[in-house]
C-alpha cells in the first residue's frame, strides 16, 4: 500500500521570497456554501525540476494540481499561453504585476526533486492581487510511485487555504465495479483514488456484493455479500484483502452495514421472517443489540459524527421516510415531510447536513437537508440517482446514477452541496455504491 | 441434409412459435437487444421439456406445470388471488414430494433504492413462505432469500418488465438448505 510508505515531512516554512505588501482588493477566499457564480482564476506554471530526470514528474504533478482544482468547479485555469513571465525557479521573486495583468488571482508555484525512489514536492501559493504569499511554503515527501498523492496533497493545501475548508483530493473511494448484461450482472468490490485513478479490485465477481462502507480510518470495509448463498455482512481488511463474516443466525439476512465513528461497532439491517429491523454488533465481543422492533422496514442506518444519533429510513408511515433516533435505540423522530419517498440517508462528517435519495413523480434525486429535516435542497435529478456518500470535508457528494433500458447501467457522479458542479467520475465500465473514505494522513 | 432443412425439422418437432420465421441462411441465431433465442428456454422456466412435464414428480413439472413464481403489485407484498392459486399448487406438490426442500427468492423491480428493495424482497419471499406453511408445508423445509433488485429477468425500464421482476420464485432442491 502506498499509504505505508507515505511520510509527510514537517511543514517546512520557507523564507518569504517577496514580502511586498499591498492593500488587497478582495481577499483570496471562496465561500463554498454560497455557491460560486464566477470561478476564481488561478495559474499553475509547470513545477521546477530540481534534479535531473524529474522533469516529467514535475509536469505531471503540476497538471494534477490543476485538474484537482478545476474539478471543484470553484476555479478556472489561466492558460499558460497567456503567461507574461515564467517561473523558472522556486526561490525567485514573483512578478505580481505580470500575473495581475492576465487576471490571475491565485498563483501556485512548485519544485520537484527525485532521489532514487524518494520524491520531494514543494509548493507556494500566492495571492496575486494582495501581492503576498497565502500561507507559508510547504514540502511533502513520499515515493515516486505515489506521485499522484503528492499532487493531491498540494491541491488539498491550496484548496484549503482559499476556501477555509479541509481538502478532499488525497482520499480513496470504495465502490462496486459492475460488468455484464443487466440480467446477469457481475459485481465486485474495488477501490480507487477519488478521481477514478488507481483502480484495484478487492474481491472477485463470484458472488453479488453490495454497498461497501469504509471504516473511519479507511483501513477496513464493510459490505454485503451473497457468497454464503444468503446476504451476509463481511468485514474486509483493505491492506491484506482478508475478510471475515459477521455472525448471523440461520434464516436471517443481514445487509446495509455501516461503521460507528470509533470503528468498533457495526449498525445494520437484519431481515427475519420478512421483517427488517436495525441492530448493532460490537466487532470485538460479537454481542448483538436490537435497536428497533417494528413490523415495518427499518434500514440504511448512518451515525451522526458525535456517535450519539442514527439517521435511517423506515416505511412505518406507509412509505419510505427518514427518521432520527438515539444511537442506543428508543423512539425515532421523523424528519422528512416533503412529497415522495426518502431513502439511503447519510449524516455529513461535519454533522450539519443529511444527504438522501428522494423518489418523487417517477424521478430520483440526491438531496441534502438539515438534521431536523428543514431546508431540503435537491442537487440532482434523473431516471435513477441513489446512494449518496460524503467527501471527507462534507462539502461534496458522490452518488450512483443508473441509465434506463436494456443497455442501461450505473456510473458514479459527484456534485457539491450547492448543486452547481455535477460531474461524472472517470471510471472504466459500470460503477455503483461508492463510499468515500477519509482524507489520508 | 442442409442447414435449412435441419432448422425446419427442429422447429417442427418443437412446435415453437419463434420458429415460424426460421433463419433460412443457417447463419445462426441473431440475438439483438431483447431478442429471443429459441434454444435458450429449453430447460428454463419458459421452455418446454416433454420428458419433465410427463413426470409429475419432476422439478420441471413443478416449475412449469405447477408454476414456480408469483407476481406482486408495485411496492406490495400481499398475495393476490392468482398468487394464492399458484402457491396452493406448490404446497400440494411439496406435500406429495416430501424429499424436496424449497428456497423462496424475493425480488423487486429497479424502481427503488437498493437497501429498501432487499427488505421488500424479504417481505415478498416471506409472504409466500407463510402461505406455504399455512397450507401444511413444514417450516423446516422452507427458507427465504431476498435478491432485491439485483436479479432482474426482464431488462427494459417500463411496467411490462417491472411486472415480471416483482416476483417470488420457489426454487426446489434435494440438497441441504445451507
Amino acid at each position: 500500500m502506498v499509504k505505508s510508505f507515505w511520510t509527510v515531512m514537517a511543514a517546512l516554512v520557507l523564507a518569504l521570497a517577496n514580502t511586498t505588501q499591498t492593500v488587497a482588493q478582495e481577499p483570496l477566499r471562496i465561500e463554498i456554501t454560497e455557491g460560486v457564480i464566477e470561478p476564481l482564476p488561478f495559474a499553475v506554471p509547470e513545477f521546477e525540476a530540481e534534479t535531473a530526470g524529474a522533469e516529467q514528474l514535475a509536469r505531471d504533478i503540476s497538471r494534477l494540481v490543476s485538474q484537482d482544482l478545476l474539478g471543484t468547479g470553484l476555479f478556472r485555469e489561466v492558460p499558460s499561453t497567456s503567461f507574461i513571465s515564467t517561473v523558472d525557479s522556486f526561490v525567485q521573486p514573483v512578478a505580481y504585476a505580470d500575473w495581475r495583468a492576465i487576471n490571475t488571482q491565485a498563483l501556485v508555484t512548485g519544485a520537484v526533486s527525485v532521489n532514487g525512489s524518494q520524491l520531494v514536492v514543494k509548493f507556494r501559493l500566492y495571492d496575486v492581487f494582495s501581492g503576498a504569499e497565502l500561507g507559508g511554503g510547504l514540502q511533502f515527501a513520499g515515493t515516486v510511485d505515489g506521485w499522484r498523492r503528492m499532487g493531491h496533497k498540494v491541491a488539498d493545501a491550496v484548496y484549503s487555504r482559499i476556501t477555509g475548508e479541509a481538502g478532499y483530493f488525497d482520499s480513496r473511494v470504495v465502490f462496486v465495479a459492475e460488468s455484464g448484461p443487466k440480467d446477469n450482472r457481475l459485481k465486485r468490490l474495488a477501490i480507487m483514488d477519488y478521481d477514478g485513478s488507481n483502480v484495484q479490485f478487492l474481491t472477485d465477481s463470484a458472488a453479488i456484493v453490495l454497498a461497501p462502507r469504509f471504516s473511519p480510518t479507511g483501513d477496513r470495509v464493510l459490505y454485503t455479500s451473497y457468497e454464503s448463498g444468503f446476504p451476509r455482512i463481511n468485514v474486509l481488511d483493505v491492506a491484506s484483502v482478508g475478510r471475515r463474516q459477521l455472525t448471523t443466525q440461520q434464516g436471517e439476512m443481514a445487509f446495509s452495514p455501516r461503521f460507528s465513528r470509533d470503528g468498533r461497532q457495526v449498525v445494520y439491517s437484519l431481515a427475519n421472517g420478512g421483517n427488517t429491523d436495525l441492530f448493532i454488533t460490537d466487532l470485538a465481543t460479537g454481542v448483538h443489540t436490537r435497536l428497533t422492533s417494528a413490523p415495518s422496514i427499518e434500514t440504511a442506518p448512518s451515525f451522526s459524527p458525535d456517535g450519539t444519533q442514527i439517521v435511517f429510513e423506515s416505511d412505518r408511515s406507509g412509505n419510505q421516510q427518514l427518521y432520527v433516533m438515539s444511537a442506543s435505540g428508543g423512539e425515532p423522530r421523523r424528519i422528512s415531510f416533503g412529497d415522495g419517498r426518502y431513502g439511503s440517508p447519510v449524516w455529513s462528517p461535519r454533522g450539519d447536513l443529511i444527504a438522501f435519495t428522494k423518489q418523487n413523480a417517477g424521478r430520483f434525486h440526491i438531496g441534502v437537508m438539515r438534521t431536523d429535516g428543514s431546508e431540503e435542497r435537491l442537487l440532482s435529478a434523473s431516471f435513477l440517482d441513489e446512494s449518496p456518500t460524503w467527501a471527507p470535508n462534507g462539502r461534496v457528494l458522490m452518488f450512483t446514477r443508473e441509465t434506463q433500458g436494456a443497455t442501461g447501467g450505473p456510473s458514479l457522479y459527484s456534485v457539491d452541496i450547492s448543486g452547481r458542479n455535477l460531474r461524472q467520475v472517470a471510471v472504466q465500465g459500470f460503477a455503483s455504491d461508492a463510499a468515500w473514505g477519509p482524507l489520508q494522513p | 441434409m442442409n442447414k435449412f432443412m435441419t432448422s425446419v425439422i427442429l422447429c417442427g418437432a418443437m412446435g415453437l412459435s419463434a420458429c415460424t420465421n426460421p433463419d433460412r441462411f443457417g447463419a445462426g441465431t441473431d440475438l439483438g437487444a431483447g431478442g429471443v433465442d429459441p434454444n435458450a428456454g429449453l430447460s428454463g422456466p419458459t421452455g418446454i421439456d416433454q420428458s419433465g412435464l410427463g413426470d409429475p414428480t419432476s422439478p420441471q413439472f413443478f416449475s412449469q406445470a405447477v408454476g414456480d413464481r408469483i407476481s406482486f403489485d408495485v411496492d406490495q407484498s400481499t398475495l393476490n388471488a392468482a398468487a394464492q392459486e399458484v402457491l396452493r399448487g406448490q404446497a400440494q406438490w411439496l406435500l406429495t414430494n416430501s424429499d424436496y426442500l424449497a428456497v423462496v427468492e424475493g425480488h423487486a423491480d429497479e424502481q427503488g433504492t437498493r437497501e429498501y428493495n432487499v427488505a421488500l424482497g424479504a417481505r415478498r419471499a416471506n409472504a409466500a413462505r407463510e402461505f406455504l406453511i399455512s397450507q401444511g408445508v413444514p417450516e423446516s423445509r422452507l427458507r427465504t432469500i431476498s435478491y432485491g433488485k439485483e436479479r432482474p429477468i426482464a431488462v427494459c425500464s417500463d411496467e411490462s418488465c417491472y411486472a415480471q421482476n416483482r416476483r417470488a420464485v420457489t426454487v426446489i432442491s434435494l440438497g441441504s438448505l445451507g
